[in-house]
Order: C-alpha cells, then structure tokens, then sequence
C-alpha cells in the first residue's frame, strides 16, 4: 500500500487539508480520510473494522458504568462476563476470516486419511490490518477493565484511534494510552515537525524501496529454485532475507511513525537496532516491540496468573518444590506466548514451529543462565570485552536467521531440507558470480544493496547516542540539503518501483 | 515569520530539486538515437522551420515507405510524415491534431493499417509515439487515449518514474545525446537503402497476398496474379476464415473523427494502404475501406492493387524482406504519390521560393550524407549499422 503512486498523492492531499480544516475538525477529517483509504482499499474492510470498533466500544463503555460501584462478586461476574463476550466476538472475527481456511485444510488431512470427503474451503476476505487493530481494542479493553485507561466516550474518536490509516498497513499496535491524547489534540502547523516527519518517511522510503525490495528479489528467487541454491546458497539466502525483513519493517514503520509525526501525533519506537541483541530474549525486546510488549501484558502474564495455571503451579509446588512450580508457571506462558505469536503471523504450521522455537530457545537459553554465569565467572572480564559482545551479536544474527528461513522457504519440510543442506552440500555448490547473477540482481543491484545496508548500518550506530535527525539539524543547512535531496534521488532512482525498464521490450519489432 | 532570506533559500531549494531531478530524467530517458532511433520522430517534427503542404500520419507504414524529399525534389511538395512504430488510430489522431496547433497543411494522408487494432497495444509503441510529444492538452488526451493496462499517466508526466531503473544500464548514447538529439529521419522519413529480398526472408508470409503457399523461395512469383484490383472488387476471394475480420470500431470512429476534423479545417483527406506484406490485410479490411471511403468521398489508394503501376519489386525494393520499403520502394511510391497530388490536389510546387529553397538544401545535404553513411556502414560491416 505504501508503494504506490495514489498512496503518495493521498498522503500529500492528507497532510495539506489536515492543517487546512479548522483545528477543531481535524480529527474528523482525519477519520473521514482513513475510512478513504481503508475503501479504497476494499469498499468492504471498514464493515469489519466498524463491527470490532463497536464492540469493544461498547464494552468498554458498560464495564465503566461498574467503576463508582461498589465492586462485589456479582460485578466482578457482570464485568468479566461483558469483556468475555466482547474477546469472543472481536476474536471470533479475526479467528473466522483469518484461520478458517487454515483449520479447514488440517481437518481435510484427517477427513482424507480416514476416507472421507473434504470440507471446502471459505472464500472470506481478510481485511487489511485486522490483526493489528483487533490487537489494540483488546489491548484497549483489557486495560478498561484492568482500570488502567479511561474508556472513551465518543464513538467516532475511539473509531479514530482503530482506523488510523498508517497503522492499518504494517501496524504497530498501538496503545489507547499511548496515542490517544496527541491523536484527539489540536495541531498548529508547525514545520520543524512536519520536516521531521517527512524525514523519517523518506528514510522508510529509502528503506523499502532502495533496500528490502532489491534484496527481496534474490530471496524470492532462491525460494522458488530452492532445489538448484542449497548449501551456502541458504547461508546467502538467510543474509539476505535478513537484510530484506529488517528494511521492510522498519521502513514500513518509519513511514508510519513519520506520517503520525508530520501530524503532530505521536507513536512510541517499534524497533531499537534489535540486530545489536547480544540474546534471542533481548532481540524480541528489540524487535516489533509494540507486538512483544502486547502478548507479554495481555497473554503472558494473564496467562501466569489464570486459574488453572495456578492450579498447576500449586501442583508442581506440592510434589516438585516452589523452584520447578516457578518454571512450570513460566515455561506455561512462555509457551502459549510463543504459540499464539506464531499463529498471528500466519495461519500456517511453518509459523507455529517457528514461534514454537522461538520459545523453547529462549526457554533453553534461561536454563542455561547458571552455566552461564559459572563460565564467566571463571573467565572474568571476558563479557566486558568487544569481542564477546560481538561474539553475542553475530550468534544471536545467525540464530534469528537460521529460525527465518521458515519465512523464506514457506514451509517447515523445505525449511528444513535447506536448513541442512548447509551442512550436507556446502562444498558442492560455491557461491559464484554466475550464481549470484542468476538470483535476478545486476552486479550494480549487489553494490547499492552494500552500500543500503551500511547506510543503514551507519545510522543506526549514529542512532545509539541520539537521534540522527537532531543531531542533523546542527549541520549547515547546504549538508542537510545534500543529504535529503541526496536521499530522495536514491528513492527515485534506485528504488525497486514499478514496472523496470527492459531495453528488449522497447526494441522495436517491426509491427 | 518568513523573512526575505528564508523565502530566497526555500526557492532556490526547490529551483536546484528540479533541476536535478530534470537532470537526472534526461539521463534515463532512452535517447533513440543509435541502436533504436523511432522513439524520435514525433520530436524532430518541433524542429521544424516552414510549414507543409501535405502531412502524412500512420504508423511505420508510412514513415518507412514514403519519403518526403524525393517529393520536394521531384514535384517541389512540402510535406511531413507524422508516423510512429503501431501509431494507431487515436494516436494518428491526436498526432494531426497537435500539427495543426502549428499550421494547415492542404492535405492529409492517412495509411489505414493500424485501423485493425481497437485497443491499446503496447507501452513501448505508445512511449516512442507520445514521449516527444509536446505538452498539450492534446498530449494528455492523446496518452488518455492511449494507455495500456499497466500504465500511468504519472509516468508519463514525469518519466523519470517510468525510465529510473534503465540507471543501471546507461550507455555511451545517454551520455553522447544527453544535451543534443540525433536527428534521425528526413522529414519524419525514416530511410533504409538496403536490400532484403523476400526470397531471402522469413519474415514476411507472401502467400495471403500472393495466393501461393507452396512457392519457393527463390521461384519466380507473380505477385499480381491473385490481388484483386478495383474493377474486380465484388469478386473478392478472402483468406479462409477471415471474412469476418473487421475493422476496430473505436478505431473507425478516430478515422471519423480525423475526417471531421480535416473538413473543419479544409484540409483533404486521402487514404492509403501501403504495400507492406505484413500484418495481413484482409480483404473484408479493405471492402470495409473502400465503402467508407465512397461513402464521404475520400481518395483510396491501395499500393496492393498498384504493384504494377509503381513497380514495387519485393526482391529489390525492401530492407526487411517485405515489410517495409527500402529507398527504392518509398521513392517508387512517393512518385506515384507526387503525381497524384500534384495532378489532383492542385499541390504547390515551391521550387523557386527561396525560403523552401533554403531549407530543402539542408534537408537534402542531410539526406544524402545519410545516404552515404549507410553506403559505407554496408561497405564496412555488410548491412546498415547505426541507422
């Protein structure tokens, strides 16, 4: 959605009207706009998107009215009750349109292989962004009935706050708390912010376009003749891929961010240089934080405190001792966290092993700490050095990596085949020119790709201690004109936009 | 507050922005001057210092086998060939339509060959045709009109959006003709003086206008034998299967609207169908022609019914084994041409008139030094290289 000639010129229409309309109107312009986009889209994705809205709307607004009342079992019932329904209906949804056909086809194995006949499949429609703005109103109810925000009370505001359009595309989920005083506030036009924003939009451009979508035609190209490119091809493979999700990413969330920002709304960091992790739990804390922070406030520890968890810590504790009972609870939730976060990034079994090894990695990593901790205590010091900090960062790169390739290879039997290809076939295949070249990439492609990605590498070292952008705004402004213009002339020429120019097609074949 | 300074340093920003992003659309853009030179004929035409009495529009069939100076030399016409690769019917009109925003020619030729197409065929053709085209109203509708699928009109306003990848395969050519263009063909002629025999080709099928599938290639023809002339019309023997082929509705209505707008500007309209050996030009093509040409009274020349009185020869008069004239073809059928305009449009002869004089000179230097240039590519690498 962000790639596209119209996108471009409805966010310049949006950007110019929003500080047109009177400062009182712009929300509602705003909402009108997002409902624009989102049927522009589909004329059909705002029925669902209006259908969640309502009912956690709804919800929140009756769970409430129980807040000035005095809070006893009955309440207690009534609240969790009216919450349960809401969760079953918005899931219900996301669950229906999402998973169906994923249910569906694993009931057909078993149909078939029993000798019966298989269940067709549902044609539903998947409305865009529906993962992520059922997210943030469960996020939004929880937190009302948890008594952590105040439900709002203005429909259309609440419906602002799901259907703000950057958001729909590539998320993150964004919290009630977070956003919603900036997004409902009146903005001057201010161009300091409006410059910062277009910045970081351009930087998401340069990104997308110049970066991920170059590598993604290598990673494309080593999925589809997976069986000519195994051995150091999947080494290749992962590099590249890993070059490619990082720069789509966060350059789709660095428009987002950038376009709330030119609008004076304000959205917190979704990534922080998560390929500087020195462990597989630190990079989660780094990466597509907004998703990591959501299972852990409203699955992860729910999920520790349910009852039946409970139950079984309770369990353990009786027979194994409090030390076993504390992990069983964690390794529980850690789990289920795992699980659900493999589902919601696909319906697809490739997803549930790889959030599946996610967490026992993370889980076997925890294990291990006291070994850990006994080795460096034996080597003291040795933590403290560039080296074994390296040493983390280039181990937990390889580990994500290697876990990445379910999302290269689209299934966890091919995943698995090229994954040990490296080991059975390194030496039969070598990495050539030839090779290289036939992964759909010019020589020229290979060296801007270089260049993108130290470019990228760069700024986020400079990112570490402040932000770049400020730090640019103390150049003169000749540097910073360079940079920009120099900028967006990567995006317009070396961006992967559009149809390429194949000089043969533009011979002319006597006709 | 916006002070002067700030408003100087904003506008000189934005001056430098589009100067560079000018400067780098220059640069990608194909230049066509080379390898692939037909992308430049519809900017030549702006180059352009006197006006001309007869404009002729169509796609190659009439930019490769008419030639406009043997028309000045030989009848002392003024004319230009506003032609393109498939310039089809909406394209051919819009084409008239932005050279009469510069002057009223007396005639108008139109060959009738891209009448069969009812739909947008190709970006490329649609590139070369409208890309050196002048901004206009008559631009937009003509890319309006014009657009495939995949196209957007954005692309075509800023081609630097179309053309950004060929940055990573510039040539020598984008750096040569980045200031200056090649100028390529005379007159919007676009001359071959090599030969390629049909005999010698499988590019064209002689059969559906011959009649005879089963002769060799070096057999002796008689490509007369089966065409059928205008006396003989109601005794037309179609291809099999191709009595239903007709003309593009939506094409016949450019050709009315080319007409229509001939007779505002009285200007007169002829029609003609070059003898090109490829695509077929199917008989029920042809009837459907000839009833309309009747029916507003316009001059139809069909060169397949003329093979005789020119003396088209498909072994000496082609460069591409039949489907496009070489200088001899296009000389053969620019005399018969010349006679016509002459004896029956009153043409002008300007011979004499020191301003056509002046130019023609140039034009006719040009013409013989490219005449030359292709002599000598032949004599060096056995065929016309860079032309």
């Amino acid at each position: 959605m962000f790639i596209s000639y119209q996108f471009i010129v409805f966010l310049v229409s949006v950007l110019i009207l929003y500080y047109l309309v009177p400062k009182k109107l712009q929300w509602i312009f705003l909402l009108i706009f997002n409902f624009v986009f989102y049927m522009y889209a589909d004329i059909r994705y705002p029925i669902f998107l209006v259908i969640t809205t309502a009912v956690i709307y709804t919800a929140a607004r009756i769970i409430e009215t129980y807040e000035n009342v005095k809070i006893n079992k009955s309440i207690k019932k009534k609240k969790k009750f009216i919450m349960m329904t809401a969760l079953f209906i918005v899931l219900g949804i996301l669950v229906c349109v999402k998973y169906t056909n994923f249910i569906i086809r694993n009931f057909n194995v078993c149909l078939i292989r029993t000798g019966h006949e298989s269940i067709p499949f549902v044609d539903f429609i998947i409305p865009m962004g529906i993962s992520f703005y059922t997210f943030q109103a469960i996020a939004y109810l929880l937190d009302v009935y948890w008594g952590r925000c105040k439900a709002q009370k203005n429909f259309l505001k609440f419906l602002l706050f799901m259907s703000f359009f950057p958001q729909l595309i590539q998320g993150p989920i964004n919290r009630y708390n977070d956003m919603s005083e900036s997004l409902y506030e009146r903005h001057d036009f201010r161009w300091d912010r409006i410059r910062f924003g277009l910045e970081r939009i351009l930087w998401g451009y340069f990104k997308k376009l110049v970066i991920a979508d170059r590598a993604g035609i290598a990673v494309s190209a080593l999925a589809e003749s997976r069986e000519s490119y195994t051995g150091i091809y999947v080494i290749a493979g992962m590099i590249f891929y890993a070059v490619q999700l990082y720069a789509d990413f966060t350059g789709g969330i660095d428009i987002t961010i950038g376009i709330a920002e030119s609008m004076g709304i304000s959205m917190k960091e979704n990534f922080i240089r998560p390929f500087f992790s020195k462990n597989i739990a630190e990079y989660w804390r780094r990466w597509h934080i907004s998703m990591g922070t959501w299972f852990k406030d409203y699955v992860f520890y729910p999920c520790g405190i349910s009852r039946p968890v409970k139950k079984i810590t309770m369990f353990c504790k009786r027979h194994f001792g409090m030390v076993v009972a504390r992990r069983v609870a964690v390794y529980i939730s850690s789990i289920i966290v795992w699980l659900a976060t493999g589902i919601w990034h696909g319906a697809e079994w490739r997803f549930v092993v790889w959030g599946l090894l996610n967490g026992i990695i993370i889980l076997i990593s925890e294990e291990l700490a006291p070994l850990y901790h006994m080795f460096h205590k034996k080597f003291s010091g040795l933590s403290d050095t560039v080296f074994y900090r390296g040493f983390q960062i280039v181990r937990t790169c390889i580990l994500m990596s290697c876990l990445r390739l379910f999302d290269v290879y689209g299934s966890v039997r091919n995943t698995f085949r090229q994954f040990f290809s490296i080991f059975t076939e390194f030496t039969d295949k070598k990495l050539s020119l030839q090779g290289l070249e036939g992964l759909g990439l010019l020589p020229a492609d290979y060296i801007i790709l270089l260049c993108g990605v130290i470019i990228m590498f760069l700024v986020s070292v400079i990112n570490r201690n402040g932000n770049i952008r400020e730090k640019l705004l103390n150049k003169p402004y000749v540097v910073r004109y360079i940079i920009f213009t120099g900028m967006l002339f990567a995006i317009v020429l070396f961006g992967t936009y559009g149809r390429g120019y194949d000089a043969a097609q533009f011979i002319y074949n006597r006709f | 507050m916006y002070t002067a300074g700030k408003i100087i340093k904003a506008g000189l920003s934005i001056t430098v922005f589009i100067l560079l992003i000018w400067a780098a659309q220059r640069l990608v853009q194909p230049k066509y001057a080379d390898e692939l030179i037909e992308g430049n004929f519809t900017a030549e035409y702006y180059n352009e210092t006197t006006d001309h009495d007869v404009i002729i529009i169509g796609d190659c069939e009439v930019y490769e086998n008419i030639d406009p100076i043997y028309l000045w030399e030989h009848y002392g016409i003024t004319s230009y060939i506003r032609g393109n690769a498939q310039q089809l019917a909406w394209q051919s009109y819009y084409m008239l339509e932005d050279t009469l925003r510069y002057e009223i020619p007396k005639v108008v030729i139109y060959n009738v060959q891209a009448l069969m197409y009812d739909e947008p065929q190709k970006e490329e053709y649609n590139r070369m045709t409208l890309d050196g085209m002048k901004w206009s109203k008559t631009k937009y509708e003509a890319i309006k009109a014009s657009m495939c699928n995949n196209e957007r009109m954005l692309e075509y306003i800023f081609p630097i959006f179309r053309y950004h990848s060929r940055i990573m395969n510039l040539s020598k050519e984008d750096l040569k003709y980045y200031f200056k263009r090649k100028k390529v063909a005379n007159n919007g002629y676009y001359m071959r003086i090599d030969v390629l025999p049909v005999s010698e080709s499988d590019v064209a099928d002689m059969s559906w206008l011959i009649g005879d599938t089963d002769a060799e290639k070096d057999e002796i023809i008689d490509p007369w034998a089966d065409i059928e002339t205008e006396e003989e019309e109601n005794e037309i023997s179609l291809p099999e299967g191709n009595a239903e082929e007709k003309l593009g509705n939506l094409s016949m209505e450019y050709l009315d609207k080319i007409r229509n707008l001939c007779d505002e500007n009285g200007i007169k309209l002829i029609l003609i169908k070059a003898p090109s050996l490829a695509p077929i030009w199917y008989d029920s093509y042809d009837k459907q022609i000839m009833m309309y040409s009747r029916k507003y009274n316009l001059r139809y020349i069909n060169f397949y019914e003329l093979l005789e009185e020119t003396g088209i020869d498909y072994e000496t008069d082609t460069y591409d084994g039949g489907l496009h004239m070489n200088r001899n073809g296009a000389d053969k059928i620019s005399e018969y041409l010349g006679d016509v305009l002459s004896r029956e449009y009153e043409a002008q002869d300007h011979r004499g008139d020191m301003t056509y004089d002046k130019v023609y000179e140039q034009k006719r230097q040009f013409y013989y030094e490219m005449i030359d240039a292709q002599k000598k590519e032949i004599e060096q690498y056995g065929r016309v290289k860079n032309y």
